[in-house]
């Protein structure tokens, strides 16, 4: 089986972040950078499904700036085969046209299965996985907490707010991965040191011009400082009397 | 070409919350864009266009049933492709949907097929001119608020659950029926079963009240004191860390933050929580939080309007009781 997982490289989520001297980016200086949470778990789980099935092959693609190197070879020392750098100078914000880029290099690969996150951590779309699919003319399954491929078909669980949905497919298919499935593995220093010899290929991002682009960013306001009420049971009384009296919550 | 298509959805024939305040966007988009119409997309089986009367409520102008057995589950390519070949047909200015997991999965297909941009996830529209539409939409897990330029017709656009608020734009809509572009019985990705959650509790995205539970539960039987004060607000839902849904205390869907749901109820109440960012990230604009920590130090006394400092396995039958009489003194 042959597998592609989309990932993005994105800031770190402990960061605080700070808003840039030209206002429409984030301050990119001291922030660390890594593979999106969702992406990193859809890696996980192209090379468990490669793993199980004993053969196969686990191909990376990013879309990016030449950092993006360092989170394919990243996916490379966990364990997959090989990388494609789509390159571009910045990724833009427009979730359409990084799909069309995604697409035009999909569409001759040959994939049974290609994967993406759910959403990335940076944009926090959730739109390029389900644009790409329906760009190749994919089924496409989205959100997706558990996932089992056999005999060229797949079924999958997805979350619904207060419900879960079980559902069948056929391949070739896209499925973005949600929370709950897997957590990625830590490169083993013997990854590593294969993954130096891997073959990462670069070749120019086919983006248009982008339709959205970003006007300013800005810091969501601090909460206004909250206080103790106290401690233990004690509290309970004075706590429900603010919620009634001055929250009006209850 | 002021018009607006509106995507209003249903679970189970019934709709859901998010329909009408994504009608209701789309009616103030059109006011704010010169007066066009709302036309109105309801999926559902046969009877579903009785819905007609709460979209116009919110001030659609026009509905347009889409009824078929077949539509008592969600049929997303069925759907997507009924509102592309409407969009094709008549021409809009904007799409909006609801940011939930039918419009996540609408969104970005009609945006390919339409080649039409997209921003999903907005909880504001900034201004609307007649070729590019300004928004806001959160990112870096709420962190940053993104304003972003949108330029082209339609622009598809999904809101925020609870960003809208649903107002009254009271009018009569015609009441037009469509067929579907696509057999919804043909879809490619079956549906093979719906497992219900929790029975008798709101959504997390719907619920006023969440009360939400941590590591400091100590263990899984003592969810029973976060169901319990649940039950005693009445109308709330249950909600946990990461810690939690890893250590299988509770299912995933339950998950809060970063890489679960993102919430915003009228009060969040953090029962053993510590307030790692990533949990922060799903709710820290609920509208008042509420933190029972035993540790004083602990992050999450940092959003939370009110604290208390104690052993949740105490304070919070304690707190139950206490809900409950205030409900019963109403
Ligand atoms: C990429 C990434 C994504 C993540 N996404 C999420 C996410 O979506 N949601 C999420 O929640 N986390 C997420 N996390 C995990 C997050 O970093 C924290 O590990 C997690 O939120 C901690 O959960 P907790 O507060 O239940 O546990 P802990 O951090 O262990 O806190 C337990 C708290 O309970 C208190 N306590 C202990 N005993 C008692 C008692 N008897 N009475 C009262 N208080 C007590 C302690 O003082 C402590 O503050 C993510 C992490 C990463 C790296
Ligand atoms: N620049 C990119 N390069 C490769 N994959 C990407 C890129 N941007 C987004 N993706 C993939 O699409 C998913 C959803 O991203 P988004 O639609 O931006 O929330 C991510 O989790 C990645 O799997």
């Amino acid at each position: 089986m042959k597998i592609a997982v989309c990932i993005k490289r994105t800031p770190d989520s402990e960061t605080r972040f700070r808003i840039g001297a030209s206002n429409s980016a984030i301050d990119e200086s001291g922030v660390k950078f890594d593979m999106d949470d969702f992406a990193s778990y859809a890696v996980e789980v192209a090379l468990q499904m490669k793993e199980k099935a004993g053969s196969g092959e686990v191909v990376i693609v990013a879309l990016g700036p030449d950092s993006v190197q360092e989170t394919l070879r990243k996916a490379m020392s966990m364990g997959a085969d090989r990388a494609i750098q789509l390159k571009a100078d910045v990724i833009p914000f427009d979730g359409l046209a990084v799909a069309k880029a995604l697409a035009a290099e999909l569409e001759t690969g040959g994939f049974d299965l290609v994967l993406f996150g759910k959403h990335a951590f940076d944009t926090s779309e959730g739109v390029v996985g389900t644009a790409t699919a329906e760009l190749l003319h994919l089924q496409c399954v989205t959100a997706v907490s558990k996932l089992e491929i056999a005999n060229g078909k797949g079924s999958a669980r997805r979350e619904l707010e207060g419900a879960a949905e079980l559902v069948e497919f056929s391949l070739p298919a896209v499925v973005t991965i949600d929370e709950g499935i897997a957590r990625p593995r830590y490169p083993s220093l013997k990854g590593i040191m294969a993954a130096k010899k891997k073959p990462l290929e670069s070749r120019p991002a086919q983006l248009g011009a982008p339709r959205v682009t970003v006007k300013s960013m800005a810091l969501p306001a601090d909460r206004p400082p909250g206080r103790i009420v106290g401690e233990g049971t004690g509290a309970v009384a004075e706590l429900v009397k603010l919620l009634q009296t001055e929250a009006k919550v209850l | 070409m002021s018009n607006i298509l509106v995507f209003a959805e249903t679970r189970g024939g019934e709709l859901r919350k998010v329909a009408s305040e994504a009608v209701s966007a789309g009616r103030r988009l059109a006011d704010a864009s010169g007066g066009g119409e709302v036309h109105v997309i309801i999926a559902g089986p046969p009877g579903v266009a009785a819905k007609s009367e709460v979209l116009g409520r919110f001030g659609a102008d026009v509905v347009l049933a889409l009824e078929h057995p077949a539509l008592g589950t969600f049929a997303r390519e069925a759907i997507a492709a009924t509102l592309a070949t409407r969009a094709k047909s008549v021409g809009y200015r904007a799409i909006v949907l609801g940011f939930s997991a039918q419009g996540r999965d609408l969104g970005p297909r009609l945006a390919a097929k339409l080649d039409a941009p997209i921003v999903s996830d907005i909880v504001e529209v900034e201004s609307s001119g007649a070729d590019v539409l300004t928004v806001k939409h959160p990112s870096y897990a709420n962190k940053v608020i993104v304003t972003l330029a949108i330029t082209g017709s339609p622009a598809i656009l999904s809101v925020r659950p609870s960003a809208f608020t649903a107002t009254e734009a009271p009018r009569t809509p015609r009441v037009e029926t469509i067929a579907p572009a696509l057999d919804p019985a043909m879809e490619r990705v079956k549906v093979t079963q719906v497992v219900e959650g929790a029975k008798g509790r709101p959504d997390l995205a719907d619920a006023p009240v969440i009360v939400a539970g941590g590591r400091g539960l100590k263990a899984p039987e003592n969810f029973k004191l976060v169901e319990e004060l649940a039950d005693a607000f009445g109308n709330a839902a249950v909600g946990a860390t990461r810690a939690v849904t890893d250590e299988g205390w509770r299912p995933h869907a339950d998950q809060i933050g970063q890489t679960g749901r993102q919430v915003s109820p009228q009060l969040y109440v953090a029962l053993g929580i510590s307030g790692a960012i990533q949990h922060l990230a799903g709710m820290r604009t609920s509208k008042t939080i509420v933190a029972i920590n035993k540790d004083k130090e602990a992050p999450i006394f940092k959003v939370a309007d009110y604290g208390i400092v104690g052993d949740v396995l105490e304070v919070v039958p304690a707190l139950t009781r206490a809900v409950r009489e205030a409900k019963q003194g109403h």
